[in-house]
C-alpha cells in the first residue's frame, strides 16, 4: 500500500486555482521533497492531505483511507508541523508533550515515560518545565517535531520545517527527520532549501499549482544535466508566473 | 482527551497575568461603582417657593416642603419671572408658585390652583420631582382642612388621599433594583466574552491549526472552551453575593440555590453563544465587536434600566429573544419577591432551550476543515 496517493487532486478559490489536478504517490517509508517556489500550492496540497482543507476535485488517500469522506481517520495516524509555529507559548515544554500525547489518546501511565525518551532525545533533560515562549526558533522547531510524532503516525507532514534558521541548525534538525524514517514513518516535507531536498529519497517540483517534476535528486540532475538541485529547480521553475519573491 | 484539554485551559487562564485579577476585580467593582452611580433615585432637589401671598398658611406650606428630604429650598421670593430665570439656569429643578389670595381663598372654601414649574431636561427628575410636590401640597391641604373642621364650603375637594405601598422593595432603594440585575449583565460578559475572545486568540495565534490536525472530536474541544467559563461563572456569582450582602445588606428572599440552577444555564447560554460568534470571526477584532453589538442589544433589551413591561409591545416580544431578559427577571424575583423553582419554570424553559440552541449551533460550526 501507498502511504499517500492523490488523484487530480484540485483546490480553487474561486477563479483561482491555488492546486491544479495533482497526480502521485509517496512510498511507504520514504522521504518525500515537496517543492515549489512561494506561492506554488505546496501548502494547500498538504492541508487537503493533512484533513485540514476540503478538495474542489480529485481524490487523495493517506495511510489507505480516503482525504475525502474519512478526513478525521486519517488525522490519528498523521503528524503534522505547520510553517508556524502552533505549539502552547504558555504552557511548558512537558505540558505541551503531554497536551498532545493526551489527545492523540497515548494511556497516561506511558505519557510521563514517553516525555522523558523524547526529552532526553533532543537533549532537552534542563528545558523540561521551561514555557516553550523562551526557547530560541531552532528549538521550537524540534520540538514541534518531536509533538508532530508523538503517537508515532504512520505519516508526518512537514510544511517548511526550518524556515529562518542557520544551516547548522537545519543540519540538526534533518538528524531527527532521519531518525523518524528510520523508524518507519514515512516523511513528507515542503522546503525551499535545495540542500535539503538533497536529503530526499525523491522530490517533486511544483510550479503554478501543478507538478512539474517528480524523481530522485540524482536522477532530476542528470536529466537536466544540472550540477545541483539549486540549479535543477531554476531550469524547472524559471517559467513559473505566480509566486517567487 | 477531555481531561487533557481542560487541564491545558485552565493553566493558561491561571497563567494570564490579567485574567485572573480581573475575574476577580470585576463583579466588585461593577456592584460597588454603578448602582451608586446610575442612581435613578430623585433626592434633595433644588426647589424655588414663589410666595405671593406671604401669609402664615403659605409659609407653613413652605416649611413643611423645605423640612421634606426630598426637597432642598434654594429660593423663596415674590417674583416668578425670576424663579423661572433660576430654572434656566439650572440653579433650581422645580418651582412653586403660591398665587396671592392663597390663605383667603383656603379659609373661605375656594379652589385654590397651584402651579409647579418643574425643569424636565432630566426626565425622570422632572416627573418624579413634580409628582412628590404635588403629593406634599396634597397632605398639606388634607392637614388644613382636617384643621379648619367643617368649614363652611368643606366639599371644596374629595376628602380622600392615597396611601401608596411599595412591595418588595418598601423604601424604593435603586441599589435594591439594580443589584441583582448587574449580577446578570456582569456573568454575560466574562462568560459570554471570555470564551468567544478565547477561541479566536487560538486561531490568530495559529494553536488551532495543530489542534484541529489532531483527531479531537469537537464535543470534548468546546466543553474544554466551556467548562473553564462556567466555573469563572460560579465564582463571579459567589463574590456578587458576598457584595451583595456586605455593602447593600441584600440577601436573597429566596434561595441560593435557585438562583445558581438558573446562572449555570444561564452561563452556559451565554458560553454557548459566544463560541458561536468566535467560530464565524476570523480575528479578534470581529469577534469583539460582534460581542459588542450583541451583548448591548442584550443588556438593553433586558430590562436592566427600562422595565420590559414598560416597552412597546413590539420590544417586549423582541426581548423574547435574548436570554438576558429571563435571567434578570428571575434574578430579581428571587432577590426581592422571593420565588422559588415553580414561579419560574417558564423562564427556566427559556433559557434551558437558549443554551441547547447555541450550544448546539457552536458545535455544529466549528470547522476543523475550510
Amino acid at each position: 500500500m501507498k502511504a499517500i496517493e492523490a488523484q487530480s487532486l484540485t483546490k480553487s478559490f474561486g477563479d483561482f486555482v491555488a492546486v491544479d489536478r495533482i497526480s502521485f504517490s509517496v512510498e511507504e517509508g520514504e522521504i518525500f521533497g515537496f517543492l515549489g517556489a512561494n506561492g506554488a500550492g505546496k501548502t494547500t496540497a498538504m492541508r487537503m492531505l493533512c484533513g485540514l482543507s476540503k478538495p474542489s476535485s480529485g481524490f487523495g488517500w493517506v495511510a489507505g483511507l480516503d482525504i475525502g469522506r474519512q478526513s478525521e481517520k486519517v488525522k490519528a495516524s498523521i503528524g503534522y508541523m505547520s510553517q508556524k509555529f502552533a505549539l502552547y507559548d504558555d504552557l511548558t515544554v512537558r505540558e505541551n508533550i503531554r497536551l498532545y500525547a493526551g489527545i492523540y489518546g497515548l494511556p497516561d501511565r506511558l505519557i510521563a515515560g514517553k516525555t522523558d525518551g523524547l526529552l532526553a532525545g533532543l537533549g532537552f533533560g534542563e528545558e523540561r518545565e521551561t514555557f516553550v515562549r523562551d526557547l530560541p526558533l531552532g528549538w521550537k522547531q524540534k520540538l514541534a517535531f518531536s509533538v508532530a510524532i508523538v503517537h508515532e503516525p504512520r505519516i508526518v507532514f512537514l510544511d517548511e520545517p526550518t524556515g529562518g534558521v542557520d544551516p547548522a541548525t537545519r543540519r540538526r534538525f534533518w538528524e531527527l527527520i532521519y531518525q523518524a524514517a528510520e523508524r518507519g514513518i514515512t516523511v513528507f516535507v515542503t522546503t525551499h532549501y535545495m540542500d535539503e531536498a538533497e536529503y530526499c529519497d525523491r522530490v517533486s517540483i511544483m510550479v503554478d499549482g501543478r507538478i512539474a517534476a517528480l524523481d530522485e535528486p540524482a536522477e532530476l540532475k542528470r536529466s537536466l544535466g544540472a550540477a545541483s538541485m539549486d540549479e535543477v529547480f531554476r531550469l524547472i521553475a524559471r517559467g513559473a508566473k505566480r509566486g517567487g519573491e | 482527551m477531555l481531561r487533557y484539554l481542560l487541564e491545558k485551559e485552565f493553566k493558561q487562564i491561571l497563567r494570564n497575568k490579567m485574567l485572573p485579577r480581573f475575574i476577580l476585580l470585576f463583579p466588585c467593582m461593577a456592584l460597588l461603582v454603578f448602582p451608586l452611580a446610575a442612581n435613578f433615585e430623585v433626592r434633595h432637589l433644588s426647589l424655588g417657593i414663589v410666595d405671593c401671598d406671604r401669609s402664615p398658611y403659605s409659609s407653613r406650606l413652605a416649611r413643611k416642603l423645605a423640612a421634606s428630604t426630598l426637597f432642598r429650598l434654594e429660593e423663596l421670593s415674590s417674583d416668578y419671572a425670576k424663579a423661572l430665570k433660576e430654572i434656566e439656569l439650572d440653579r433650581a429643578d422645580i418651582v412653586l408658585e403660591i398665587p396671592a389670595g392663597f390663605e383667603r381663598r383656603l379659609v373661605e372654601g375656594e379652589p385654590v390652583e397651584l402651579m409647579i414649574s418643574a425643569n424636565s431636561v432630566n426626565g425622570a427628575k422632572g416627573g418624579l420631582g413634580s409628582a412628590y410636590l404635588g403629593s406634599l401640597v396634597s397632605d398639606f391641604s388634607s392637614e388644613l382642612r382636617s384643621e379648619l373642621g367643617n368649614s363652611p364650603a368643606g366639599n371644596l375637594a374629595p376628602s380622600f388621599s392615597i396611601l401608596t405601598l411599595y412591595r418588595y422593595n418598601p423604601r424604593l432603594e435603586y441599589p435594591v433594583y439594580m443589584v441583582p440585575a448587574l449580577m446578570v449583565m456582569l456573568l454575560a460578559m466574562l462568560c459570554g466574552f471570555l470564551p468567544a475572545l478565547n477561541i479566536v486568540g487560538e486561531k490568530e495565534s495559529g494553536t488551532i491549526e495543530q489542534m484541529n490536525v489532531t483527531p479531537v472530536r469537537r464535543l470534548p474541544f468546546i466543553l474544554s472552551k466551556l467548562i473553564p467559563y462556567w466555573v469563572i461563572g460560579f465564582i463571579a456569582l459567589t463574590i456578587c453575593f458576598g457584595v451583595a450582602r456586605l455593602v447593600y445588606g441584600l440577601a436573597p428572599e429566596g434561595s441560593f440555590l435557585v438562583i445558581y440552577l438558573f446562572a449555570s444555564v444561564f452561563v452556559l447560554a451565554l458560553s454557548g453563544f459566544g463560541l458561536v460568534i468566535s467560530n464565524y470571526a476570523k480575528t479578534i477584532q470581529q469577534a469583539m465587536f460582534m460581542m459588542f453589538f450583541f451583548v448591548i442589544t442584550f443588556v438593553l433589551m433586558s430590562g436592566l434600566y427600562t422595565p420590559v413591561a414598560s416597552m412597546p409591545d413590539w420590544a417586549q416580544a423582541v426581548s423574547r429573544l435574548f436570554p438576558l431578559r429571563y435571567f434578570m427577571a428571575v434574578m430579581r424575583l428571587v432577590y426581592l419577591k422571593g420565588s422559588g423553582l415553580g414561579d419560574l419554570l417558564v423562564p427556566l424553559a427559556a433559557l434551558l432551550g437558549f443554551a441547547a440552541f447555541f450550544n448546539g449551533w457552536a458545535v455544529l460550526s466549528y470547522r476543523k476543515k475550510s
